[in-house]
């Protein structure tokens, strides 16, 4: 049978997929362990044991300085900038991107605005967000969200903008008003593309996160991970970096799964 | 025309120094069923959209029961479309509903309580005269062409339109089921006594639907510049004794096999 036909059913596709993750770890770990045999000191590639020692001590003893406990303290911080900047930029993206696309004078007037703001490299702006904002939490979240929502903005006013004209017309002579198209149309199909658009942008959300905490924080996953850069210490830097691709990975899965049980009509056609 | 529902005077499409559209002078009566063909390009669509309301006329005037139509769509034109009639997020039942909703809640959009129950009621009946009374719940994504365009009818008529448009509705449809489409359509234009304006570039379903049958094309040709003449029509065939054989037969649910056809007026200007 010729490749583009081959069918991976679900438990064969699960165990392929693990495969190369898995190749990847046991690499890792041949070569963490030719590297220790030669030098028992080393801290570019730390074993498996010795980034358990590391991260233990993170997460169960609470630091002198402190008294927290620094692993949950950098998570709960670094999510509640992330869920805070995620929350804006879609409100703002579904309201603004809605009536964007739904209403040609509002897009005429402000569509160049936002594509304006949306051309800028959001780092650029960082020390303007700093200098107006403060070193606190407030220009954080509001790099992620100048950083994603004019993309999430633009992609839901383009789906909104890209409806048939038919489907508007139909609704025109089946007597409704701009505000019920708006309302009964334009929204709840501007949704599942909102989900979509949330999930693409869970990558930049996560790149202007770590930035900004890399830059002023005093606390956060970003922060820990260019505060130990200084130690060389990798047995930290790795799983933390682990913790938060897992935490993107399931936040996508978790978009995926509510996009399809909210919005079942929007997957008919794909499946 | 003096019973004449919809009437255009003298109207002339326009983009720029393209003529699509010239000298349209039409009037068209309540009750009957035009059919408008024509060669790809004579403006048939561009016609359909000016009676609907999506395009207004450059030059000319449209009256719709003798008053000047907006040139914006409205609830007293019902609309098929090719593709794209019907809502794709909104399931069978609550796309008929959405008509009732509109006119009943103009703020949510949405019916409560004993007045849901009525749109419900009335929707189910709609959905059953189309014959869609099993699919209530399902999402057009899961139906076929036919039954989608079954809904369309369906979710237009709910709302008692003056004037039905139809813009190729069975164009995409099997042949099989384009027959059965055609018995469902002359079983609802008798029943409800609609007003039908039909565009469709089939001729044989041009004439076995229609009562009136209009040909869109151009007079005129300049072969150094084709924009500068537009379609108008040449021909307006009169199906008269079609529409009496079906006032007689109104009991009879397959369409006519042969219709009989009188040549009233020939090139109308």
């Amino acid at each position: 049978m010729r490749w583009v036909n081959l069918k991976v059913n679900r438990g064969a596709g699960l165990l392929l997929g693990a495969l190369p993750l898995a190749g990847l770890a046991l690499a890792y770990v041949i070569a963490a362990a030719a590297r220790h045999a030669a030098n028992p000191a080393d801290k570019i590639l730390p074993l498996p044991g010795a980034m358990a020692e590391a991260m233990g001590a993170l997460l169960f003893n609470a630091d002198p300085l402190s008294g927290q406990l620094l692993f949950w303290a950098d998570l709960l911080a670094s999510l509640q900038r992330l869920g805070l900047g995620l929350s804006i930029a879609t409100l703002s993206a579904l309201l603004v991107g809605l009536v964007l696309g739904a209403l040609p004078p509002v897009r005429a007037t402000f569509g160049p605005l936002v594509t304006a703001i949306a051309v800028i490299p959001p780092i650029a702006l960082l020390p303007i967000l700093f200098i107006v904002f403060g070193l606190g939490e407030t220009a954080k979240v509001a790099l992620i969200v100048i950083g994603i929502a004019p993309y999430m903005i633009r992609d839901v006013a383009g789906h909104i903008t890209a409806l048939p004209r038919e489907q508007i017309a139909k609704a025109l002579t089946l007597g409704a008003s701009s505000w019920q198209i708006v309302l009964r149309i334009a929204l709840p199909q501007a949704l599942p593309r909102l989900f979509e658009a949330l999930r693409l942008s869970l990558g930049p959300a996560w790149v202007f996160l770590i930035a900004a905490e890399a830059i002023a924080a005093d606390v956060g996953l970003g922060y820990r991970i260019f505060l130990v850069r200084r130690y060389l210490a990798m047995d930290v830097i790795l799983p933390y970096v682990a913790v938060i691709a897992l935490l993107a990975m399931l936040m996508d899965f978790l978009l995926t799964r509510a996009s399809r049980r909210l919005f079942g009509w929007a997957h008919l056609a794909s499946r | 025309m003096a019973d004449a529902m919809l009437s255009l005077k003298n109207v002339w499409v326009e983009y720029g120094d393209k003529v699509v559209l010239e000298r349209i002078s039409l009037d068209i009566a309540e009750g009957s069923f035009v059919s408008i063909i024509g060669p790809s390009g004579a403006g048939k669509s561009s016609l359909l959209r000016l009676i609907l309301g999506q395009e207004a006329p450059s030059r000319g005037e449209i009256l719709l029961d003798g008053r000047p139509l907006a040139a914006e769509c409205g609830p007293d034109r019902g609309v098929v479309f090719q593709r794209y009639s019907v809502f794709p997020h909104m399931t069978v039942l609550a796309n008929t509903m959405f008509g009732l909703e509109c006119e009943k809640a103009p703020l949510t959009a949405r019916l409560f309580g004993r007045q849901r129950r009525a749109a419900r009621e009335r929707a189910s009946e709609m959905l059953a005269a189309v014959g869609l009374s099993d699919s209530l719940d399902l999402y057009p994504a899961q139906m076929s062409g036919g039954m989608q365009q079954r809904l369309a009818i369906a979710q237009a008529l709910i709302k008692q339109p003056r004037l039905l448009l139809l813009d190729e509705p069975f164009g995409a449809l099997d042949p099989g089921i384009r027959a059965d489409m055609h018995v469902l359509t002359t079983r609802l234009w008798r029943e409800f006594g609609l007003t039908v304006v039909m565009v469709t570039h089939d001729i044989k379903e041009a004439f076995s639907l229609g009562t009136r049958v209009l040909t869109l094309d151009k007079r005129r040709h300049d072969p150094h510049a084709p924009h500068r003449y537009g379609a108008g029509v040449i021909y307006d065939l009169s199906l008269s004794r079609k529409a009496e054989q079906a006032a007689a037969e109104a009991a009879l649910e397959s369409p006519q096999s042969a219709p009989s056809i009188t040549i009233d007026t020939k090139g109308n200007t």
